[in-house]
């Protein structure tokens, strides 16, 4: 401060420094509070899955002492055998298995083929067809409970793994995410380039189109294998016997109101769990990316 | 398979004209063998009794009973009224608490927001049986680690008077069952609204703060009048698929109940009593007729959820 300063005005200018400071240290406590809030969220998002891998290695006694086991304990082969003779619980993870990866693979064909059909062909009955796509997307989740259930048991399809990876295959969501991606970044030019070039039309779409489709390919096909592995619904109205079991049948099956091994079903749970965690890790963000950009269902 | 293609398209070339259609016939058949036929079966079986082992022969049309039966059902009121209790008490607090938090997430962390948002994301893509699974441990009487948190809290001075001094049954007692679906439902679905904010978060523009910084305007002003503002857009998008997702809860409280829904019937959403009339009573025309209410239900709210807020957002 120069010593010709009047004195008010220095007096005002010392007076917005503090007021300067004292709003920078507010904004710094509203940061850590801040910070605070984040942190004590993400650990209550953390300790339900953190809990279920502790448990997996903990006998059912000492899943439930008093303090609850905080660390991983030595229990974990015990309880992988106790859940295999409970249960056929490898079988399970087979049939989840072969459903989740028979699924993503058809659903990737039927659904691009379906979105290169909408996004780059004019025909009769299009406006149609697609409100139709349109309109499955708005139905709920309970409306076809009991119709699979019908169509199903017609065909002699119960406990079949095809009545779980056939009818979703052409879903609504994946039509709808390809369309998308066919529009934007598959160019007409090149399409009738090949045309002229005298290739063929199912040759366009198999050399041409699958190809520039490949990142959207990726978001789908993980979105239809996580969706496949955990659903609930479907297998529980089509798969009848336990031999037939998908993975969350097979733990919901250990639940029981007296006696649950509660060791061996959270080992279950948490093997259930690691590929999905695997596969989020690997791809979170073009899974979350997928998830909420189309996020009608 | 290249080689294939090519011969074939070599010898035989698919008219232009009939591409789309052999394109799209798999969605075609599929549409109308596993979607559209079964739905309009259940349709005509509503106004049908019918028992699925007795084979088709056995089914009688009955009228409207089936409706008439549904709406005199006291169950399927209570499964009606717990449904809305949980889509209310479960979306709320997801959309109160992810607006804030993702804000926060927004202007505190920079370098490490993927990860962040990712762990707050992961419930979201994780198998939902086994964290119903889970929960049922969390929240056993005596021994769960959420009776003990909160048994612990109670030993605080403030706390202690608002917390409950007893270990709470909560998966089977009838006040405290919808209570623990709504907590595992929140916590499953909040990171995927924080992430839907985040996103909107991200479009709007720097200036508008910067000029609501230069008239003056404080941290909660520019939250309340631009912030807010900006993010109705997809408030409305995120409330409506909480609403849509509320009315259709089937896994959660079907898990936390053993799949009866629970004492008292106190858990039993009507998804859940759908599943029950038809597969534990064998009524798949009661079931059918319920599901056409439901559906008509849902309909109802998700065309009034549009309008409210489609009012909201029109200037007057």
């Amino acid at each position: 401060m120069s010593a010709n300063m009047s004195p008010d005005i220095q007096m005002s200018i010392t007076g917005r420094q503090r007021e300067g400071r004292t709003a920078r240290g507010e904004a710094r406590m509203a940061l850590w509070a801040a910070y605070a809030l984040i942190a004590v969220g993400s650990l209550v998002m953390l300790a339900p899955l953190y809990f279920m891998f502790v448990f997996a290695t903990h006998s059912r006694t000492e899943i439930f002492d008093v303090p609850p086991p905080l660390f991983f304990g030595h229990n974990l082969v015990e309880n992988v055998t106790l859940l295999s003779e409970r249960v056929p619980f490898w079988r399970s993870l087979g049939w989840s298995l072969y459903i989740a990866l028979a699924s993503t693979g058809l659903t990737l064909l039927f659904c691009s083929m379906a979105g290169y059909a909408f996004g780059r062909f004019e025909f009769k009955g299009k406006q149609l067809l697609f409100g139709l796509v349109m309109g499955t997307m708005l139905l709920p989740s309970f409306m076809n409970m009991i119709p699979s259930f019908l169509a199903m048991d017609a065909l002699g399809w119960i406990d079949q793994p095809r009545a779980l990876y056939l009818p979703g295959a052409a879903s609504a969501f994946g039509i709808f995410l390809m369309r998308q991606f066919v529009s934007s970044s598959v160019p007409t030019e090149l399409i009738d380039a090949a045309r002229m070039d005298g290739c063929g039309e199912l040759a366009i779409y198999y050399r041409i189109v699958l190809p520039l489709l490949r990142p959207a390919l990726g978001t789908l096909g993980l979105i239809t294998f996580i969706a496949s592995w955990n659903n609930f619904i479907a297998p529980l109205v089509v798969m009848r016997s336990p031999e037939m079991y998908t993975l969350p049948l097979a733990l919901r099956s250990l639940q029981s109101p007296v006696d649950t091994q509660w060791g061996a079903l959270m080992a279950g749970s948490a093997i259930a769990t690691i590929p999905l965690l695997i596969l989020f890790v690997l791809s979170s963000r073009q899974l979350i990316s997928g998830l909420t950009a189309g996020a009608v269902k | 398979m290249t080689n294939i293609m090519t011969s074939l398209s070599a010898k035989w070339r698919l008219p232009p004209a009939w591409t789309p259609y052999v394109l799209l016939s798999p969605f075609i058949v599929l549409f109308f063998a596993f979607g559209l036929f079964p739905l309009l079966f259940s349709l005509y079986l509503s106004f049908h009794s019918w028992e699925p082992s007795a084979g088709l022969g056995s089914m009688q049309y009955v009228g409207l009973s089936n409706f008439t039966f549904s709406l005199q059902d006291e169950w399927f009121w209570k499964s009606l009224k717990n449904t809305f209790w949980l889509a209310a008490a479960s979306g709320i607090p997801q959309h109160l608490v992810a607006i804030p938090l993702a804000c926060f997430i927004h202007a505190a962390i920079k370098r490490s927001r993927n990860l962040v948002v990712g762990l707050y994301f992961m419930p979201y893509i994780t198998s939902t049986v086994a964290i119903a699974i889970m929960f049922t441990a969390l929240f056993s009487t005596n021994f769960g680690i959420i009776n003990l948190t909160i048994k612990e809290l109670a030993q605080l001075p403030i706390l202690g008077s608002i917390l409950p001094q007893h270990p709470i049954d909560w998966t089977n007692n009838s006040d405290t069952i919808k209570p623990a679906i709504a907590i595992v439902i929140f916590w499953r679905y909040v990171g995927f609204n924080i992430v839907l904010y985040m996103a909107a978060l991200q479009t709007i523009p720097a200036d508008l703060y910067e000029a609501a910084r230069m008239d003056g305007a404080g941290r909660l002003q520019q939250f309340w009048h631009i912030t807010l503002p900006s993010l109705r857009p997809i408030m409305y998008f995120g409330v409506t698929l909480s609403v849509i997702g509320g009315l259709q809860l089937f896994e959660e409280p079907f898990i936390l109940t053993m799949g009866n829904g629970g004492s008292d019937q106190a858990g039993m959403t009507a998804a859940v009593y759908l599943y029950r009339m038809a597969f534990d009573f064998n009524d798949f025309g009661a079931a059918s007729a319920m599901s056409w209410l439901l559906f008509a239900v849902v309909a109802a709210l998700t065309w009034l959820t549009h309008r409210v807020f489609h009012m909201r957002n029109s200037p007057t």
